[in-house]
């Protein structure tokens, strides 16, 4: 099984370019139409499961603005 | 929809690099300025020369460049980015000395500076960002401009018969015996992106070296003044500019070949 993940996005700084979007290996991200930044732009979010943690979004992104995670496999003693 | 928190331990495996400040850029969504500067903040925090850091910015969109990395900035005016980073390295040749140049300012009217620089060997290291215009002044033709490329002021496409031809900077400085790295890559994919910082972090070491001048290409893209989407920007890279700007390495210098990264 493929490892979980997750990814943060700052808002402060998403500009909703949909690089992200576009790349996406898994294809769970997607831009938020519902709300807007401050800045007045749709923040992009994980919007299913299935991320892998894989960090190719981070690798795109103009703006620095995702911060990735992902689980530890434990491996059998 | 929410998506459930992980229940089991996990690691940070990509965060925000420390030598970019907590500022917004002024760029538009989706302009490849943004990955250039995090590429070059991922491989100054790799390296640890945040305290041995000075950054050359130049003019164009790329001129507040200064607010953007938390190391050493200052700002030359238009296109004379290597003559001061060249000032910048005599006085402090501890130095790690980087410029941050576009099209408009080291293709054009930075030109006599980047041929010298590079003529004279000068142990500094320019980042040139190819998005083949003038993006801080809405889109004028510039010296990098495509065969047949219409611009704010080529209106009905870049004619080669009265505009002349594009200028292939890398495939120039390579030519020049005191340049010791100068290659060109592109910023439109994951694979390219990678192998861009895996370039700038090569040049880093070149010039940590003393082995002389070094550049690196980068082709970026301008959405807005191209008038697409960011996903339209990235699709004529890939099928326009790349045909044109060939990516590779253009001079290696033989002890470059011993840098292991």
């Amino acid at each position: 099984m493929p490892p979980k993940g997750r990814i943060e996005v700052n808002e402060d700084l998403c500009k909703g370019c949909e690089l992200c979007v576009m790349n996406c290996p898994q294809e769970v991200i997607a831009l938020n139409m519902e709300r807007m930044t401050k800045r007045g732009y749709h923040p992009a979010e994980l919007a299913k499961p299935g991320c892998t943690g894989c960090g190719i979004c981070a690798t795109m992104c103009p703006e620095a603005a995702i911060t990735v995670y992902r689980e530890v496999i434990q491996k059998p003693a | 929809m929410t998506v459930p928190e992980l229940d089991s331990e996990q690691v940070a495996v990509y965060q925000r690099p420390d030598a970019l400040s907590d500022t917004n850029t002024h760029y538009c969504p989706g302009c490849t300025h943004g990955v250039a500067h995090r590429l070059i903040a991922e491989v100054v925090d790799e390296m640890g020369l945040r305290e041995r850091m000075i950054g050359v910015a130049s003019v164009g969109c790329s001129v507040f460049a200064y607010n953007y990395f938390d190391f050493d900035f200052v700002q030359s005016p238009h296109g004379r980015a290597p003559a001061m980073a060249t000032g910048i390295k005599r006085v402090l040749p501890d130095r790690i000395v980087l410029t941050y140049q576009g099209d408009g300012d080291l293709a054009s009217i930075g030109m006599a500076e980047v041929v010298h620089a590079a003529a004279r060997g000068e142990n500094i290291t320019c980042i040139f960002i190819n998005n083949t215009n003038y993006g801080m002044t809405g889109g004028q033709m510039a010296p990098t401009t495509l065969p047949g490329q219409k611009t704010t002021s080529s209106p009905n496409g870049r004619d080669v018969e009265v505009n002349g031809y594009p200028i292939r900077t890398a495939e120039l400085l390579s030519k020049l015996d005191g340049a010791s790295y100068v290659v060109r890559r592109s910023l439109h994919d994951p694979k390219n992106i990678r192998l861009a910082k895996k370039a700038i972090r090569t040049a880093f070491e070149v010039q940590k070296r003393g082995l002389g001048f070094s550049m690196v290409e980068l082709l970026s893209i301008c959405p807005t003044n191209w008038g697409m989407t960011p996903r339209q920007a990235i699709q004529w890279l890939e099928e326009k500019m790349i045909p044109f700007y060939a990516l590779g390495d253009y001079k290696v210098n033989p002890s470059v070949a011993d840098i292991k990264i």
